[in-house]
Order: structure tokens, then sequence, then C-alpha cells
């Protein structure tokens, strides 16, 4: 027994004087509750729509009024011809729109019953349906109040479309994330503990003393998982094609172009880490937290960016993966073409160009 | 009645085909400084684990400290004290918080762990170092310290795996004074080494060759037997007859 | 003590090296030169400062005071250069386990921009000895074959300067004496061989050597030269009990030192004029000892560094 106390002692020795271990047992449940206690969550708040008034009478202007007062929307207000509309869901930039026909005010007055149009960019079906609810909600709740009031019984219908995906199929979410993550797996991770393993062994230090250049290496080291990525993407979306009965719905050459920026991108993180870690474990765990992690609580990935405080909401533009999640969807299951995602694509671009510069600047020629 | 701290009788470890070690036979005596050389590969670390308790014989029969190496391997390690160049203290721990735990594992009272670690502290001189922690010390005090944590439960006989590995020649000897020094007080010292004058401080020596027993005496002995001056002439010609090196 | 600046392959100019902020000084105030084609031995044990004293010449390592030239090239400024005409074997076998001995070979071949074949001939009495074991993965190798391999890897592309770090540390005794006899017959083509060890029997198998301890030199020279510059007239002493012979030494006014070295202790009077030898058998047969033996011994570099290092008073 005693001896079992003795062991005890010398296990919270060794914890307390490792300052990074304690780092992570105490600092990381914290950040953990902090992020998913007040920070992340499913519910949907700030949804960006657009209300497309081509009506123009007192019922629209009180409907579009309560929905701009409801705490889950942000109304953008200058989309209004369908052709703007339609680019604002291609990139992202609105989640839903709700559209006044023309007749509705006559409608409603003649025949008692008008329609309303709910588009939701389907590409998340959780936004979409969630979004939709709301919207309908309160268009029910407008209609009971109006019943109250009259004496013939008014309905307003919404029309709902569910674009991009209006089988409401939970691949098209999922499918694109994995892309990211899978990249980031084999490319950033894989890379790191590649380059770090020569540390490890020794190899790196007669690597170095040879007139083989130091980037070299790095070139050297990066092409394998380069072309393993390449296959990688290509195996998804083969998949996800045909098993998963998942069209790609926009440009491939362009999915692919955008995919190799991303390995690159993943690559440099990886190229940087390596730099850091000094044993291959630390990469590998390192790799995790500076990838895979904020792909998962911060890309929009499961948890929509625009739920997020204010403060998450800054961070996550700094996730690379942002970016190209946001990218791939669009691509892939909206069908949006260059001009749509041409500033993503700037974004990812500068921030790759960022990490290649920092890394190959701090890459060690020498030991110390 | 001379019961000898280890008797060994056709100890055999065979790993599928591959025999580690070949019927080994011999006997340790109480207080005896027992050599164990051989190349890399020979057999002497396959030899140790069994003798430890770490590794089940394939056959032969054995004893350590008394204790059956098949049946009482629990008992054979609360009496044997190991020492490696590997491994021995946990660097980040202080001087003081290895020696009280080692001395709790090996079941000392409380009493005895602070007469102990006051004792080891003085016979080392470490009285300023003591709440350092042990990364700091240069190698050679490591291994002093080492050794004599190994022996802090005064255990029957020590185990010491090229414990003198790279120190420096003047801590080396003084290794070798504490190595003395325990075995005047009754403890057994088995050791390996590839320093073939530490060979000389040996009372006998035993050359392992492809996982025999290929000679085992005392220094003197086997130099006249092999008409060599030195002990490195007497294991060279050995070991050249060696067929196999460590596949390591 | 220089030969000829002209001829130097390699100069240390009080280099010193620091680590832990600090607080640990690895190499202090290091100056030595080698020369063209000759067998270096830098002896020392574990900590002494001898692999950063290789990674600084390798320009793997930058030193916090001093200047370092290899052929002539400076490791801080020149370190493109030095690392295409030098070959380095550090310690621990860094080669890649999982490739075998062939791919390793042609993989660092490549990477100096040569091929097995250019220099086939300055590697062949080493690479005849493992070429059985061509397709067998380096890491399945025994210790004295993976030495045989880095050692060819380290010399494809013809270095005119090799650096060896430890490496016969780990190595039975067989091979470490073949290994030994590999470096002298390199030694014949004209590079400058640099290596460390702990193992002091094997300064005699150097042109010259540099005995290393905590970061300071203790002397540099041929082994010959340092054998002879011994301060005082050494003695082996044996008797029966060893054990009891050294404390009874230890014990004695007259004795300076005395340790142990194997069969026999080394011991040095208080003073080299007068003859004690008598005096200490009688002591010796008061103290109840037999079969007593002294005689006058020639010093070995171990007992030359043990009397250097205890005169620096360097903490051990």
């Amino acid at each position: 027994m005693k001896q079992l106390f003795s062991f005890i002692k010398k296990e919270f020795l060794h914890v307390f004087r490792d300052t990074k271990t304690l780092l992570l047992l105490f600092g990381l449940p914290v950040v953990q509750l902090t992020l998913f206690g007040f920070a992340l969550t499913n519910e949907v708040k700030n949804a960006k729509i657009v209300v497309a008034d081509y009506s123009k009478d007192n019922t629209t202007k009180q409907l579009t009024d309560k929905i701009e007062a409801s705490r889950y929307f942000d109304v953008e207000k200058s989309l209004q011809s369908h052709k703007e509309i339609e680019a604002a869901f291609k990139t992202g930039k609105i989640k839903l729109a709700v559209i006044f026909p023309e007749n509705f005010n006559h409608d409603l007055m003649h025949l008692n019953k008008a329609q309303i149009q709910i588009i939701a960019d389907a590409s998340d079906i959780n936004t979409a349906t969630t979004l939709t609810n709301y919207i309908t909600a309160i268009v029910m709740d407008y209609q009971r109040q109006m019943m109250k009031d009259a004496s013939i019984p008014m309905t307003i219908t919404p029309e709902i479309r569910m674009l991009y995906n209006p089988e409401l199929k939970g691949e098209h979410t999922f499918i694109p994330g994995i892309m990211a993550m899978i990249m980031l797996l084999v490319c950033a991770m894989m890379t790191s503990i590649s380059i770090v393993r020569e540390k490890e062994l020794g190899t790196m230090e007669i690597l170095l003393v040879s007139p083989f250049k130091p980037i070299m290496v790095i070139i050297a080291k990066f092409i394998p998982y380069l072309i393993i990525s390449f296959f990688n993407v290509t195996s998804i979306l083969l998949l996800s094609v045909y098993a998963l009965d998942l069209p790609i719905k926009g440009s491939i050459f362009l999915l692919y172009s955008e995919s190799l920026l991303f390995i690159v991108t993943a690559l440099a993180i990886g190229l940087l880490i390596s730099i850091q870690a000094q044993s291959q474990q630390t990469a590998m765990f390192g790799s995790l937290m500076a990838t895979m992690l904020p792909t998962l609580l911060l890309s929009g990935f499961i948890f929509p960016v625009e739920s997020m405080p204010l403060p998450l909401q800054v961070i996550s533009n700094i996730v690379p993966s942002k970016w190209y999640f946001i990218i791939v969807k669009s691509i892939m299951i909206k069908g949006a073409g260059f001009s749509a995602i041409w500033k993503e694509t700037l974004i990812l671009g500068v921030m790759t160009l960022f990490l290649l510069i920092v890394s190959l600047k701090k890459f060690q020629i020498r030991l110390a | 009645m001379n019961v000898p701290v280890i008797k060994s009788e056709k100890l055999t470890k065979r790993f599928g085909d591959f025999i580690a070690a070949n019927e080994l036979t011999f006997e340790v005596q109480t207080g005896e400084i027992f050599g164990f050389l051989g190349a890399n590969g020979a057999g002497k670390t396959t030899a140790m684990r069994m003798l430890c308790g770490l590794s089940i014989p394939s056959s032969g029969k054995a004893t350590v400290a008394g204790f059956d190496i098949y049946q009482e391997t629990e008992k054979i390690k609360k009496n044997i004290g190991y020492m490696s160049q590997k491994f021995s203290l946990y660097e980040d721990l202080t001087v003081m918080e290895n020696i009280r735990f080692y001395a709790g594992i090996y079941g000392l009272t409380d009493a005895e762990i602070k007469e102990k670690s006051e004792q080891l502290v003085d016979r080392l001189g470490l009285h300023d170092s003591a709440k350092k922690l042990v990364r700091s010390l240069p190698l050679g005090w490591k291994q002093k310290l080492s050794f004599l944590v190994a022996i802090i439960h005064q255990p029957k006989i020590v185990f010491l795996d090229e414990p003198t590995s790279g120190v420096d020649p003047v801590a080396r000897r003084q290794f070798w004074d504490l190595i003395y020094r325990a075995t005047d007080q009754g403890i057994t010292a088995f050791v390996t080494t590839h320093y073939m004058d530490e060979s000389e401080y040996c009372n006998r020596v035993s050359i392992m060759v492809d996982g025999n027993i290929r000679a085992l005496d005392s220094p003197a002995n086997l130099k006249k037997h092999f008409s060599a001056s030195s002990m490195d002439e007497v294991f060279h010609g050995l070991a050249r007859e060696a067929k196999r090196t460590a596949e390591i | 003590m220089q030969n000829s600046e002209l001829k130097a392959s390699v100069v240390l100019s009080g280099i010193t090296k620091r680590y832990d902020k600090e607080k640990i000084v690895a190499v202090d105030n290091v100056s030595l030169s080698v020369s063209k084609g000759e067998l270096f031995g830098l002896i020392g044990p574990d900590g002494a400062g001898k692999t950063s004293i290789f990674r600084i010449l390798t320009t793997l390592l930058l030193p916090d005071g001093g200047t370092a030239t290899v052929e002539g090239y400076d490791v801080v400024k020149d370190y493109k250069i030095i690392r295409g005409k030098v070959g380095y074997m550090p310690g621990r076998f860094s080669l890649y386990q999982d490739l075998t001995v062939e791919e390793n070979l042609n993989f660092f071949a490549t990477v100096f921009g040569t091929t097995i074949d250019e220099n086939y001939d300055l590697i062949k009495d080493i690479y005849v000895q493992i070429e059985q074991f061509k397709n067998r993965r380096a890491g399945k190798l025994s210790g004295g074959m993976k030495q045989k391999l880095a050692l060819c890897c380290a010399l494809i592309h013809k270095p005119s300067a090799l650096f060896l770090d430890e490496p016969t540390t780990g190595v039975d005794a067989v091979s470490r004496k073949e290994f030994w006899e590999m470096l002298k017959r390199l030694k014949q083509q004209g590079i400058t061989i640099m290596v460390s060890t702990p193992y002091m029997d094997e300064a005699t198998l150097c042109d010259r050597i540099a005995l290393i301890q905590s970061g300071k030199i203790l002397t540099v020279d041929t082994p010959p030269a340092i054998v002879k510059s011994f301060h005082g007239k050494l003695f082996a002493v044996k008797s029966e009990a060893m054990y009891k012979l050294m404390n009874d030494l230890r014990a004695y006014q007259y004795i300076r030192s005395c340790f142990a070295f194997g069969d026999y202790h080394h011991l040095l009077f208080k003073d080299d004029i007068a003859d004690y030898t008598w005096d200490v058998l009688n002591y010796l047969k008061g103290k109840g000892h037999n079969e007593v033996e002294i005689k006058s011994v020639s010093p070995s570099i171990e007992d030359c560094f043990i009397s250097m290092a205890e005169a620096e008073k360097i903490e051990v």
C-alpha cells in the first residue's frame, strides 16, 4: 500500500513539473466549457436573410417589420433584384429569402389568400429548416392576429423552396467538411510528423550537413502528401457522386484548383508545426490542436459561424478551413463559378502565402 | 554453509529457433563481484533478465537469493537491486524525491527512508544538490547516486548493466569504490561492462559467446589459461570466434 | 604547438558554447588545430563537449564566442561551402532504419550529387564487409555493421574532412578494433579525420589527440608526447587483496594519489626524488598484504587524463 502511495506521489510530481501538460489538463476543460457553454451552439441566430417586397403594402410592411424585429434574423436591405439575390445565395451571403410577390395584397384582399415565397439555402439543412420554421411561425402568428380582427378568414401560405438540396440530404453539409479534415490530416499532420521524424532519428543532421538545399528537403516531404491528397480528393468526390448520389454542380476543374490551394495551405501549416515540435508526439498533437479542432469547431462545419459571439466570429476568419469550406460548398453544391468565390479564394491565397513565408523563414538550417 | 546467492543449472532461453542463452551453468557466492562479459548479442541481457525475474526461461533451473526463478519471481524482485546505464533516476525529480520514491517502492518504513536518505546524501556529499533536479547533475554523480539508490533496501544482490558507460575516469573509479564497499557489507554485485580494466576488479568473470559461457574464472586464472597478459587479450581471443553479433 | 597554418584543415580559436540561457557552459574557450590528412582524436567522457564542438565544426550550431574554420572556410559565414565538403557521422547511427543498405547508400550519394560508382574505390574496403547484406534493412543490422554503413554514407562523396562523433560507442570490442583499422587506411587517402571517443585506449591509435573534460581542453599533442609530459614517476602495485590495498595505500603518508587500473593500482608519491619502493613494501607487509608487487610503469593516456583533470580541479 505504501508503495502505491509512493508511486502516486511521484506521478503527481511529474505532472506538476511539466508545464505543457498542466496547461492542457487544467486549461482545456475551461476552454471547452467556455466554447460550448457560451459560444458554440447549434441554435441559429443572426442569420443573414433578405426580404424582397414586390408588393409594398401595409401587410407586407407589417410582416417585414415583424421579421426584422426578430433576433434570429439580420435582414440585408440592399438586395432586391432576383439576380442579386441569386448571386448572394451562391456565395453564402444570405441563407434565406422571403419574397412577397407583386399581387400579394390583391390576392389577400380579393381572394382572401395569398402566397409568400420562402427560399432557403439547403446546403446546410439544419440552418435551412430552422430558419424556414422561424419565418413560417412568424407568418402564422401574424395570420392568427389577422383572423382575430377580421370577420373573414384570410390565409397566407408560405411556399417553401429548398435551394441546392431539395431532398434535404445531410451529405451536402458533411462532404465538404470531410474533405477539409482529410486534407488537413494528411498534409498538415503527416508532413509535420515526417519532418520531425528526421529530427528525432538524427538523419536531419546529416541532411543539413550536405550540399542538399534545405528547401529541397521540404519540397521532397511535400510532394508525396500532395499527390496522396489529390487521390483522396478524387476518391471522396467519386464516392459522393456515385455512392451518395451527390452530383457536383460546379466546375470540377475549379474544385480541384481550389483543393490544390488548400493542400498547400495545409502543407504550410504542417511545416510550421514541424519547426516547433521536437518529437513526433508533439507534432501529432500540435497538428490535431491547430488544425482539426478549429476546423471542427470554428469553420462553420458543425456550428454556424453567425451564431457565435463576435470574438469567435472574428477568430473564425483566420481558420483557413472556414474559407475552404465555403468555397467547396459553393462549387459542389451551389454550382458557383469563380466570379462568386474569388474573394474567398484571395483570402485563402493570402493566408497560404503568409504561412509559407513565415515557415520557410523559420526553418532551421541549424540546430541552434 | 555458503549458500550461493545465484545458482544456475542449464538455464536456457529460446526465441523460436534462436537460442539466445544456452544451458548456462554457474554459481555466484555471497559478497562476490561477478563480472559478466560478452559482445553485444552474446546473450548477456537475456541472461540478466532471466535472473532478475523479468523473463521466464525456456528450460533449466535457477535460484536467485534462494528463490526459484519460475515460481518466486516476485520474491526475487524484492531482494535484488537493478541499475542500468540507460535509465536509473527520474530527471525531472530532485535528488531527494528520487531517493524517497525508490525507498518507498522498495518497501522501507518512513523512519528507514529518512535515515537512509540522510545517509546517502552524506555519503556522496550532495548536501548542496539534494533539492536540485537530477537533470542538473553531471553524469558521474547520477551514476553514483543511482547505484546507492539501487541498494537502498540492502538487497542480497545488485545487478549492474554497464553502469559506467561514458563516465569520466575519475568518477568511474569512485563508482567502483562504492561497489567495493557494498560487497564488503555482504551485497553481491553482478556487473556487465565493456571496460576491460573493470573486469579486473571482479572476483570472477564469465565471458559469453554466442549464447554460451565460454570462460568462467578469476581474471588471474583466465589470463594464465589463455596465456594472455591482459583481460583485453583474453576477451578478444574468445570474441573473435563469435559467429553472431547483435541483431538490433 | 601548432603545425604550419598553411596545412591546417580544421582550426578552432577560442570557441565557446553555452546552453540553457547561459547556465551550462558546454564548450569553454577551446582552441586547437588539425592538419590536413591527420587522424585526430577528441578524447573525453560524456558531457565533455565533444558533440557540441563537432556540431559547431559541421555548421550545425552557432558558437557563442570565438571563430572556427574548416578547410579554410568560416563555419558561420561559409557554412554552405563547408556542408558540401565534409562528411559527418553523428552519434546514434543516423540512417534510415526502414531502407536497405543499398538504398541508404544510394540516397546519400544522390543527396551529395554523386553516385556510388564514382567514388566506390574509397569505400570498397569497408563496403565489401557489409555487401552481402545490401538488401537488408538498416534497422536489422548489428551495431558494427550499422557503423560500417554509416561510414560509407559519410565517405560516398569523397569529403576533404570527416567528422565522426563517437562512432565506436555501443559497438562490440571486436568491431571497434576493425573500425580503427579502417580509419587508418582512410588516412592514406589524404582525408582529414576527426574522431571523438570516450575510450581512452583508442587515443593511442590517433596521430594527435585533445583531452577534453567539462568543456575545457586539458592538452593537445601526440599520444607519446602526452605520456612523456606526465608529471611524476608512476608506479603499479598489486597484492592479494586489492580493495584493502587501495585503502591502505590511500592512508599512507607518502602517497600523492592512488587509482585503480585493472589488475594493478597506479600510484604517485608526494615527491619523485626519493625512492619509496622499500618503504611501501614494508608498510604493506606490516598491514598483512601478501604477494605484494610494485614496479615502475609508463603512464597510459588514462593516467595522464586523470592527472590533468585532478590538476585542473575540474568538478566532475
